[in-house]
């Protein structure tokens, strides 16, 4: 016998209260505060912070995704204990349950309602990730979204000029260097606050991953491949760069620390360390400045560099992508 | 078997794969690091003077072709097959590499450069393979692996900003001469010797060192093998209360 038999024969309608109602401001008590804790007490201490313009949108993205799925996560879990607390048969029940028939509205409105999640965060991530110049990751040597600014030989402080880093990764260290300023080369990684940079992120062996945490860049380095990633430093402070693709035995300590400071602050930096490579004959040790780098090419030799089968580090020679045999 | 008795079973299967897998990890991660043995060095009047060699090859029966650093022992004097070295805090340590492998091209040139020593220099002298000295204490920032054939190794301590590219016999004492009986020795050996000055970090801790030339002969892009192995181009220096 169902349920509405029962109450039929006992001649006293159930009079069912407005179970949608209840739960909406139920979810809605508690989601707007969710929502409030989210975006005023979270956010400021939501990774990877605030220091430059692509770490900016990063933590404004993870915001507006975490206040986006935290009313659906209280609407699933609401209706969840909704339903058992109320919905739960009694021990000694032991009819059917009342049948279940299609309803409209009900139908409709998840519909319209996860659509419209569905197409806001598509909607929000493409513009997320076009309007900061890639958000911060590796474009590809051809990036389709840039920043503002002007590419140009040189470099000055206070003008809208991007200032372009290459980025070497080699088991197990980062160089970085600067075309803009001779095509001198550092251990050091010095950016300027309030002007655009360019990363041009590659590799001289394995597949590494430049990730500069606190300025939300991650781009990976791979060899023969110029990787260009854009971000604006927005704070002067120091931040972590580490490798994020396993790379070999010291993947895990390759990392080191950059510096951002003032743009006059750089500039002396940077041409203060040119000029000491010019003197050094550092510069001139170096290969001209490319894009990227074919180690098997040795430019002041002229020639390529021989590459042999099983000798061990002598004469000059350099072991190739040909010479995987082990002794 | 009841469903209990069954429970119990796979319990105790994942338990004895799990401890097998812990096993394994320790036992192989404990072999690569503490078979090796340590060389301390102590100071003497606040300095501490630690001697390596890296050579074409290397005395153990499972891959004797690998190309090694060596450490050597300050009171015996024995050379140890190992990369593993402790030294005072801040203290100045000096360095001396005595260079028996030929040259090799670095990946990066900018590792020609010297960073990180007292002065930003080292200090070489080369002989050739009759004590023959063609290069008396040259003191120089840059040691150019590209236009000279100079470079054999490197040693480096990247946390440290220590990058010292270590001097090697010339091109054509490289192509011909080479010592090939680990550890080498001067005699009837070209060579060279170079030292070099820094301080030890005022705490205690490990660092790791490093070659950044592509050493691993017979790997791909000479990457692997004993460029990725604890005693033969990579160590740690571990650096202990004064």
């Amino acid at each position: 016998m169902s349920s509405t038999e029962t109450s039929a024969a006992a001649g006293a309608p159930r009079t069912e209260p407005r179970h949608g109602w209840r739960m909406f401001w139920i979810w809605f008590v508690l989601s707007l505060p969710s929502v409030l804790i989210i975006w005023f007490v979270w956010k400021p201490h939501l990774p990877p912070g605030d220091m430059s313009s692509s770490a900016q949108h990063q933590q404004f993205d993870i915001a507006v995704l975490a206040a986006t799925a935290a009313p659906v996560i209280i609407g699933v879990v609401l209706y969840f204990i909704y339903a058992v607390v109320v919905w739960r048969a009694k021990a000694d029940d032991d009819s059917d349950g009342e049948p279940i028939y299609g309803n409209t509205k009900v139908q409709a409105t998840w519909i319209i309602g996860t659509s419209a999640i569905v197409l806001w965060l598509a909607v929000f991530g493409t513009i997320e990730l076009v309007g900061p110049a890639g958000a911060g990751a590796g474009e590809g040597p051809s990036p389709i979204w840039t920043l503002a600014g002007k590419q140009s030989a040189t470099w000055t402080p206070g003008s809208d000029d991007i200032l372009e880093v290459q980025v070497i990764g080699q088991q197990w260290v980062w160089t970085y260097r600067y075309p803009q300023f001779g095509g001198m080369e550092s251990t050091e990684l010095m950016l300027p606050e309030g002007m655009p940079v360019a990363f041009h992120v590659t590799s001289l062996d394995v597949i590494h991953s430049f990730w500069a945490y606190q300025l939300g860049v991650k781009a990976d380095a791979n060899p023969g491949v110029d990787n260009v990633a854009f971000t604006t430093p927005k704070a002067m402070g120091s931040f972590t760069v580490r490798c994020n693709e396993l790379c070999g035995i010291w993947h895990g300590a390759m990392y080191n620390y950059g510096q951002v400071v003032s743009p006059t602050a750089f500039q002396t930096w940077a041409s203060g360390v040119q000029a000491k490579e010019q003197a050094d004959g550092v510069l001139a040790a170096l290969p001209p400045f490319a894009l990227t780098y074919d180690p098997t090419v040795i430019p002041q030799l002229g020639k390529n560099i021989v590459t042999v089968d099983g000798i061990t580090g002598a004469a000059g020679y350099y072991y190739g992508p040909g010479n995987p045999v082990t002794p | 078997m009841s469903v209990a008795a069954r429970a119990a079973a796979l319990g105790a299967a994942f338990l004895v794969v799990v401890g097998v897998g812990i096993f394994v990890a320790v036992y192989y991660v404990g072999a690569a690091t503490t078979q090796l043995p340590i060389v301390h060095y102590s100071a003497s009047g606040g300095q501490v003077s630690v001697v390596l060699q890296e050579d074409p090859q290397n005395n153990t029966a499972t891959t004797p072709d690998w190309v090694s650093y060596y450490t050597q022992d300050p009171v015996s004097k024995q050379w140890l097959h190992t990369t593993l070295f402790s030294v005072p805090e801040n203290t100045k340590v000096n360095v001396t590499i005595y260079g028996y492998d030929g040259c090799t091209p670095l990946r990066n040139n900018y590792f020609s450069q010297v960073q990180g020593t007292m002065g930003g220099t080292v200090t070489v002298s080369q002989f050739d393979q009759h004590g023959k000295e063609y290069v008396t204490n040259d003191t120089t920032s840059v040691i150019n692996s590209w236009s000279d054939c100079n470079v054999g190794h490197t040693f480096a301590i990247p946390a440290m900003g220590i990058f010292v590219p270590v001097a090697s016999p010339n091109a054509q004492l490289s192509a011909n001469n080479l010592c090939s009986s680990s550890p080498c020795t001067p005699s009837g050996n070209p060579y060279a010797v170079e030292t070099f000055s820094f301080m030890s970090p005022s705490h205690t801790g490990t660092w790791r060192w490093q070659c950044l030339v592509p050493c691993g002969g017979g790997y791909i892009d000479g990457n692997s093998g004993p460029m990725q192995t604890l005693g033969w181009m990579m160590g740690e220096m571990d650096v202990v209360a004064s």
